[in-house]
This record gives structure tokens, sequence and C-alpha cells, in this order.
């Protein structure tokens, strides 16, 4: 039995574990025959031309993995921000841990889906949101909604700023060597509200495991979100990230990706704008080695007029990773006066890495402002004779070029402390000790 | 300091130099003039270990020790600095933050700790008010968006940081306006003393009224054909080159 069959014959045994009379139900059910129709996506898809699945797929997973138990706070608190009791959702192989996380219903709602979908005052919200932006062609979302039970379930009510950014941690452990895990996230902020997230899947062990996870963000006007994404995985994880983001007038979406790590990383990052001046931010840095493959496959798409997106995506590949950039923008008809920038700036540190790299501008409005571009390099011989001659040897040189050209990408990043740990993760890739607070 | 003995290089299989012997001096300013294409910017590169410049025959030394084999950097770790004709951009990377990086590299390899922050901070304020530098103009990013004017400057302002024993000014009056050449003139001369020697290379003898050589050697054809003090330069002022190539032939 393939592994699209043993998901489609597991949905039974998935059914007895969920409430099949709630109205989110018939979204599962209409979701698994999409996937069963669509199947996982091959390389005759366009989305997947650069990016396959197949090695993937190809093998067994179990599907409600047995979470550890015995995690402790000592095993996981290095991935945490702050020593600070800041709010955090942690889930184990899954399953959410409410003895590592620290949720409230105080004033705003940061707690698990479940339990959202579960208590009768959520109904309206659930309905109002849930699963009104996966597209229906994403056979890899529908797979995600078929099974969705658990998750990250975050409400910033109107006017409230969380003081400190929430966390999304999910970690996968290894009791249970090849594990499949499909949390899904639903993430709502009412009007004025500002919020930063921080969100991270990780393995504590070396074991095979592959994520397909949905995150569903829908940003009220005048509502800001700063959503940071780090991808540090170790060799023997992988990650499929769907990420659709709606946005309502006067809203401000910046999300950033950092991809230095896991097997194959697929980012799927969607915006949809619902009203005028909007501003969408989409960064990211990406520094792979060894055989990491990262694809970032984006989509604006600006429907309403006055609005702006800036995506700016870096990436630096050595050894034979590979990396892909799709970055989509579509201007419909209405959204005149639109802004839209996109950026793609690559270094190939050796001759076996790889990078294919495509922007594609839909434009059906006359008065709109876009501009794209990408490039593809090595690090310039004259620059690097020039650091040499300041006393700078050859790795240093290279790590110090590498962190310049990153650098733009840090910039925007507006947690301190992350921005600092980020910058620590760099300089522990690049294996060097640069002597300024790199 | 420096003693370069029958010189020749290549540079993708072109020779261009041919020959050069130079022997420069503590406490000493040398000048090396020539027309374009003479051999002056490649003689500066590769002394500073430009790893396209490949020496056929003949040998650098520096503080008596041969160092054709020295990388770029293990020079500068030797003392050997020098200022581009044209400085590179770095996006991203503060004049600041490279210079810091630049100083406990050279330190690193010598076996001293990294200088303090404090230390640091008191060295880059005082030489950067030396050469008139706003504080700005260091937490930008290294040369992007500098003037040519301001680009000569930050190199002469991290010669100062650097404190080689040799300094090798690759045209760096070219770009400059007669302000700005007086303020980087007067660093290099604030600069040099007794334990240190600089090397001009310039087409123009404009520069040579600010730094004022002991001694001017002219390159034509990859050779030192004529050497001399200061009167050298102005006689090319007024005469140019071309008396030089008929005297040689």
């Amino acid at each position: 039995m393939d592994f699209k069959e043993k998901l489609l014959d597991s949905h039974l045994a998935f059914e007895q574990d969920v409430d099949l009379l709630h109205p989110i139900h018939k979204y599962r059910k209409n979701a698994l025959k999409r996937f069963e129709k669509d199947g996982f996506p091959n390389k005759n898809d366009e989305l997947w031309k650069y990016t396959s699945l197949a090695s993937i797929v190809q093998k067994d997973y179990h599907l409600s993995p047995i979470p550890d138990s015995n995690i402790e706070l000592k095993d996981i608190k290095k991935y945490f921000l702050n020593d600070i009791d800041s709010f955090k959702l942690v889930f184990i192989d899954g399953v959410f841990s409410p003895f590592l996380s620290k949720t409230t219903h105080d004033g705003m709602d940061i707690c698990v889906l479940s339990a959202a979908i579960s208590k009768s005052k959520y109904k309206k919200t659930i309905k109002k949101y849930f699963n009104k932006i996966v597209p229906e062609n994403d056979s890899l979302s529908s797979l995600n909604t078929s099974y969705t039970k658990e998750g990250a379930y975050i409400l910033i009510p109107k006017n409230v700023e969380p003081e400190d950014p929430i966390q999304i941690l999910h970690f996968s452990t290894g009791v249970q060597n090849s594990i499949w895990l499909q949390p899904r996230n639903l993430i709502i902020t009412e009007s004025n509200s500002n919020v930063q997230i921080i969100e991270r899947h990780q393995s504590l062990s070396e074991h095979k495991v592959v994520t397909n996870s949905v995150t569903e963000i829908y940003a009220e006007s005048n509502s800001f979100i700063d959503y940071y994404k780090i991808q540090n995985d170790l060799l023997s994880s992988s990650l499929i990230d769907n990420t659709f983001i709606s946005q309502e007038k006067d809203s401000n979406v910046s999300v950033h990706t950092f991809s230095f790590g896991g097997n194959l990383t697929r980012n799927n990052l969607r915006f949809y704008h619902k009203g005028s001046n909007i501003s969408s931010t989409l960064k990211g840095l990406t520094i792979l080695e060894s055989r990491q493959h990262v694809d970032h496959n984006t989509l604006v798409n600006h429907a309403k007029p006055n609005c702006e997106s800036y995506q700016d995506y870096k990436g630096i590949f050595s050894d034979s990773s590979v990396g892909v950039f799709n970055g989509r923008i579509i201007v419909e008809k209405e959204a005149q006066k639109t802004n839209a920038f996109q950026q793609n700036n690559n270094i190939l540190i050796t001759d076996k890495s790889k990078v294919n790299t495509k922007p594609q501008l839909e434009i059906f409005a006359d008065d709109v402002k876009c501009s794209h571009g990408c490039t593809v390099g090595q690090l310039d011989k004259q620059v690097l004779f020039y650091v040499n001659s300041r006393g700078i040897p050859e790795k240093e040189a290279r790590a110090l070029l590498t962190y310049g050209f990153a650098n733009n990408v840090l910039e925007s990043v507006n947690i301190p402390n992350l921005n600092k740990r980020i910058k620590k993760l760099i300089a522990s890739k690049l294996g060097v000790n640069l002597g300024f607070d790199l | 300091m420096l003693e370069i003995n029958n010189l020749h290089c290549k540079i993708e299989g072109k020779s261009i130099l041919k020959g050069i012997n130079l022997k420069v001096n503590k406490g000493e300013i040398h000048a090396v003039m020539g027309p374009n294409g003479s051999g002056k910017s490649t003689l500066a590169n590769v002394i500073s270990g430009h790893e396209d410049y490949e020496i056929t025959k003949g040998n650098i030394y520096f503080k008596s020790n041969e160092i054709n084999e020295l990388s770029a950097s293990e020079r500068a770790h030797e003392g050997i600095f020098m200022s581009f004709q044209y400085p590179v951009e770095i996006p991203g990377l503060t004049v600041t933050n490279f210079i810091k990086t630049a100083i406990n590299e050279s330190r690193k390899a010598k076996g001293l700790d990294e200088m303090s922050s404090r230390e640091m901070l008191k060295k880059i304020r005082e030489k950067s008010s030396l050469l008139d530098i706003d504080s700005k103009l260091l937490s930008r990013s290294l040369n992007e968006g500098f003037s040519g004017g301001e680009k000569k400057r930050n190199e002469i302002f991290q010669m100062v940081m650097l404190e080689p024993e040799l300094a090798v000014l690759d045209e760096t009056d070219s770009g400059l306006d007669v302000d700005m050449l007086k303020i980087v003139a007067n660093g290099v001369i604030k600069y040099s003393n007794d334990n240190n020697a600089v090397l001009v290379i310039t087409h123009y003898q404009r520069l040579l009224d600010y730094i004022v050589p002991d001694f001017v050697h002219v390159i034509l054809d990859g050779k030192v054909i004529k050497s001399g003090d200061k009167s050298l330069a102005k006689m090319i002022e007024d005469k140019g080159y071309d008396w030089l190539k008929k005297e040689k032939k």
C-alpha cells in the first residue's frame, strides 16, 4: 500500500477521535475527497517543477505518533526566545503540552485549535474563519485540512497589543521513527491589534519526520502582524509549510522566513488582499549546506487599490544544496496604484550548489509600479582581495561578505533577542567568530 | 623595509612587470610615476599579494623576509597596506564593523587578544576626526553610495586605523577635489614617521605637492627607467613622459 492510500484508509481511524457532527468535519470530508483526486503534487505541476516530493512520499509514516511524555523543560528550553515567562504553545509529536506551554484566555485567546473547535463560545469565530482562504486546488493543504485536529489558535481582540512575542513550537522526539505531522494553526488579529509571532519546527533526535503544516492568518483592518519562521531543523526532517494570509484594509503583515536547516523545506506563502492601503512584507534568508533543499513559493494577490508589497529573498548555497524561488505577483484590474517590489539574490559558494529562481508577474491594472529582479552569482574576487588585503583571511572574508549580503534581511527583525539569536546562528553556520557582534 | 629585485610578473599570460628593482627604507616616502598601462597599479597589486598576478621571476622582500608566497591577508599581518584605486563597496557591512574585524584578525594572527570595545571606539573617534570623517559615515555600509572622495578618504582612514609599516597608495588622488586632496594628504603626512614608509603611486604630480617624496621613480613598460628626487616629478609635470620614452630609446 502506498502512502497516499494509507492516508485515505487511515482517515476512518482518525474520525473516531473527532466530533463528526461539528461543522468543520464537512471541510475534512471534502478536503479528503480532493486529496484523493489530486494526490501529492509531482513535477508535472508547474508549481512543483523544481522540488520533488517523490523521495518523501514513497516512504511510510506513523500518522498519529505516540508523543514522548518524558520531555521536560530542560530539553527544549534553549529553543525559547526569552527566559521570561511569555506566551507559548508547545506541541510534542503533534500533541499539545499544557505543561510546557503558557496559554491565556484573559483579554486574548492564545490556546489550541482543538479547544477552539470544541467549545461553543468559539463557534462563531471558527465558522467565520476556518478554512476560508485555503485554495481548494492545493492538495497538500487539502490533506492537512482532512486531518485537522490540533494546532495553535490565537485571537488578538480589537486594540490589543501583547507585550511579548508569542511562540509556536512544534517538537518531534523520535519515540517512533518516521512520523508525519499535520499541525493546523489559526491566527486572527482584530482591528487595531498588533502582535509578534515566532514559529519553529524542531526535531529533538535524528529520526525521520515530515511536517505538512497549514497556517491561516486573518489580519483585520489596521492590525499589525510581525511573523517569524525559524527553520533550522536536523537533516532528517522535512517541512511543507503552507501559510495563507488574508489582509483587510490598512493592515500590515510581515513574514520573515529563516531557512538554515532541514532536509527538504517548501514554503508556500500566500497573501490575499481584501481591502485598500495594505502593506505586505515577505523576507527570506536561506543559508544551506550538504544536500539541503529549500523552495520558497510566494504569492501576493493584489486585489484592491493603493496597496504595497515588498519581497526580498536572499540565499547562500554551499556543498550540493539547492534553492528554489518562485515569486508570483498578481495585480488585479481593480488594484490601481499598486506598488509591488520583488527581489531574489543568490550566492553559490560551490560548483555543485544550484538555484532556480523565477519571478512571475501577472498585471491586469494599468496604473501600477511593479519591479522584480533576481541574481545568481559568486562572491566577487576583487571584493575578496580587498577584504583579504586588510588582513582578513579567506574564510573570515567569505563569512564577512556573506554576512553583509544577508544583513538587510536581518535589519527588519524587530525583536532584539531574535535578531541576536539569528546572527549567532549565522555565525555558527559560517563557522567563524568575526570579532564584532554578528 | 621593502626590497624588490628583478621582479617579473604576468597576468592572464601577459607580461606586465619586466624586471622591477626598488628599495624603500624606513622613514622614506617614495613616489612611483608613469603613464597609463606602464605597470604602476600592477606593482601595487603584486606587493599586496593579489592572486591573479603571477610572479615569474625575481623577489619581493619585506623586513628582510621573502614574501612572494604569502597571501594578501598574511602580508597585511606583516604590515603592508594598500589604498585601492577603486575601493570596493560592501553593502550590509558597516565601515566600523569592517575595520573592527580587520584590526582583530591582525591581532589574532599576532597572538594578541581582541581590542576592547572601549579602546576600539576611542581609536575610531580619534582617527576619524583626524580625517574630518562624520561619524554617520562610519555606520553606513562600506563605500556604498560614497562619493569618490569619501571612498579615498575612507581608504586612508583604514590605513591610519591599521597602522601599517608600509602603505602603498594606488592613485589615491584620482577623483579628489582640492579640499579632499588636502585632507587625505594631511592624513598621510601625519601617519608618516621614521618607522614606516609610504609608496605613492600616481599618474600626476599633483598629490606630490602635498605628500613630498624623498624619491621619485618612473616606470615605463614594466621597468623603472629613471629614479631621482622630487625634482623629477616636477619635470614630468612640465614635460610629460614622452621625453623619457625617447631618452630610453
